[in-house]
């Protein structure tokens, strides 16, 4: 399709753009640039045609069933739209005095307090955007932590094998330097490993339990123990809270420090690019060293301020963060209320070990044992039986209207498809999803060839990833 | 002048003034799959055996490149930091580095016997 550059024409317009709210103001002229930038001319029909015809070229959980390992795209309940839409959450500014924004800090307040509730933590930040901010954030804890001590020789962070990519990336980001210490063959963290791996340069561990694996490490208590006597800290990445919220909190494992993925967990739009939300959660102990600015109730128990926290780091994003992330979230939590959390859990649970029980006949399952909210099937035997790898299954899955599930993770099987069916899928989607791998399955035997050329009835079928990512085309240019 | 290689598939070959080139086997490069970058060290760094010293990526994930040596990096492969697909069309001549002042090297295997081990992979 053409790109919105190449439609439209000169001395178009239409009536979509708001009038200017705020004093114009003259930009003072070393900073004019001196040629009109190209912007696309279009009339409202064109642009409104254009963005439909984007929308048909994408898939979400609007248009059907969206099983993405590690993604938790859980449908979100258009009553988080409502409450996000309301004008005194969407037409206010950070600056405005706090005394005429009392909802929106209550709003930060109940969403702090609940969060709290659910992952075992004593205070939150809202300001994180995004899960690895989130986990650089909650990085920043552990090293303000150190520091303060004097306590310099810890340099390193420990990370399973298994454990998302953002992990390490982040560390590195912190100035630590990253131990990656392997799984064990029932793909949890492995206690010699890790016994051998901490010691007096140990600054932390980034764990997510339920794992990437999808299962609920046993051994977590050990685990965060054997950390703790070393000196070090233990990180919780939320990733994978969808599986045990509101049944057993990060706080009552031994983890110091948590962020929250809001945009998976609790029901907030993602996969588009954002916003999301990251807020990091922590003990009491590291409460002092949270960015941006808390909220806290006033002496009076009559309203609420936003205060600095005593020794904060600083900012890592503007004002509170994405505020309407959070508006959502809270407004999930609130509806599903305490029984309902643990419910949606316990939900997720059945049914990813619903389809992996039902997968089982035909596909090999990486860890042959009762899963959390995912599971992760290895597709080794099937490429050596009929050369049909998990791409091409995954591929294949695209014909019949259903988003494939994660590939070629976790990095430790090889011929990985992850799936995570979550809560809000019913039964008869499931069994859809179940039938279509089956067929899939058999269709591998007979016409291996059919799936290597799938898909075929989409729009975009197998872009060259390969050319993308070595000759990537970011910006338009003008001829 | 003789190739010799590492079980974790990279090859080496040693050069008459004592130093090494480094780069990755055909099979590693079959494994990986299409590589879209590279990351390589500066000349000057010291690598040590046993750790990584440089790493690619393919569109499915990073994979870091372990050293077969300790030493110090003389060279590097430039070319590769542009054209990372080089590595996939010649694997044997898309060097990575070249190592001197070597105070270590790992058990190496001769081309018989590495081939061996990745049958032994493979199977």
């Amino acid at each position: 399709m053409e790109l919105i550059f190449e439609i439209g024409s000169k001395g178009r317009h239409l009536s979509l753009l708001p009038q200017c709210d705020v004093p114009k103001v003259e930009v003072p002229e070393k900073f004019r640039r001196t040629q009109a930038p190209h912007l696309p001319e279009l009339s409202e029909n064109e642009i409104s045609r254009h963005y439909t015809k984007l929308a048909g070229r994408t898939h979400g959980v609007n248009d059907g069933f969206y099983p993405l390992g590690s993604c938790t795209m859980k449908y979100n309940p258009k009553v988080n739209e409502e409450a996000a839409a309301l004008r005194g959450f969407n037409r206010i500014h950070p600056l405005q005095d706090p005394s005429t924004v009392k909802g929106a800090l209550k709003v930060m307040k109940m969403a702090e307090d609940a969060l709290c509730e659910i992952t075992g933590m004593d205070a939150f930040t809202m300001q994180p955007s995004a899960g690895a901010h989130g986990e650089f954030t909650g990085l920043l804890l552990i090293k303000a932590y150190h520091t303060e001590r004097g306590d310099e020789a810890r340099t390193k962070i420990i990370v399973p094998d298994s454990a998302h990519g953002t992990n390490p990336a982040s560390a590195a980001m912190c100035g630590y330097q990253v131990v990656s210490i392997p799984s064990g063959p029932d793909g949890c963290v492995d206690l010699d490993a890790l016994r051998a791996a901490v010691g007096p340069d140990t600054a932390g561990l980034m764990l997510t339990n339920p794992n990437t694996v999808g299962l609920f490490d046993k051994n977590i208590l050990d685990i965060t123990k054997i950390v703790h006597e070393a000196g070090g800290l233990c990180y919780y990445d939320g990733a994978n809270l969808n599986a045990v919220m509101g049944i057993v909190r990060p706080g009552d494992m031994g983890f110091d420090c948590i962020h929250s993925n809001l945009h998976k967990t609790f029901s907030t739009p993602h996969g588009g690019g954002g916003p999301g939300a990251g807020p990091v959660g922590c003990k009491k102990f590291l409460a002092k060293y949270l960015p941006g600015l808390c909220i806290e109730e006033t002496a009076d128990g009559k309203g609420f301020e936003m205060v600095k926290a005593p020794q904060s780091m600083g900012s890592v994003k503007a004002f509170n963060g994405n505020f309407l992330v959070v508006v959502r979230a809270l407004t999930y939590i609130l509806m599903m209320g305490r029984e309902g959390i643990p419910e949606a859990s316990s939900n997720a649970v059945l049914n990813a070990n619903y389809m992996r029980v039902k997968l089982s006949d035909d596909f090999k399952m990486a860890y042959d044992t009762t899963c959390m909210h995912e599971f992760v099937m290895d597709l080794a035997p099937l490429v050596k039986e009929t050369g049909v790898n998990a791409l091409d299954v995954a591929k294949g899955m695209l014909d019949y209207g259903i988003h494939p599930p994660t590939m070629y993770f976790p990095l430790i099987v090889h011929e990985a498809l992850m799936v995570e069916p979550t809560e809000t899928e019913p039964k008869e989607v499931l069994d859809q999803c179940i039938d279509v791998l089956h067929e899939i399955y058999d269709m591998a035997h007979t016409d291996p060839d059919y799936l290597h050329g799938a898909p075929h009835d989409t729009v975009i079928g197998r872009p060259d990833e390969v050319e993308a990512a070595r000759h990537p085309i970011v910006r338009y240019v003008w001829e | 002048m003789a190739l010799f290689f590492s079980k974790t598939h990279e090859w080496l070959l040693e050069g008459d003034d004592k130093t090494v080139t480094i780069g990755i086997t055909d099979f590693a490069q079959e494994e990986l799959g299409q590589l879209v970058f590279v990351n390589l060290p500066e000349a000057g760094d010291q690598i040590t055996a046993g750790e990584a010293f440089a790493d690619v990526e393919s569109v499915k994930a990073v994979s870091d490149i372990m050293s077969p040596v300790s030493g110090t990096i003389l060279e590097i492969n430039e070319e590769l930091l542009d054209a990372p697909e080089m590595i996939n069309d010649a694997p044997y001549d898309a060097w990575f580095v070249k190592v001197g002042d070597i105070t270590y090297h790992e058990d190496l295997l001769t081309e018989d016997e590495y081939n061996a081990f990745v049958e032994e992979e493979k199977a």
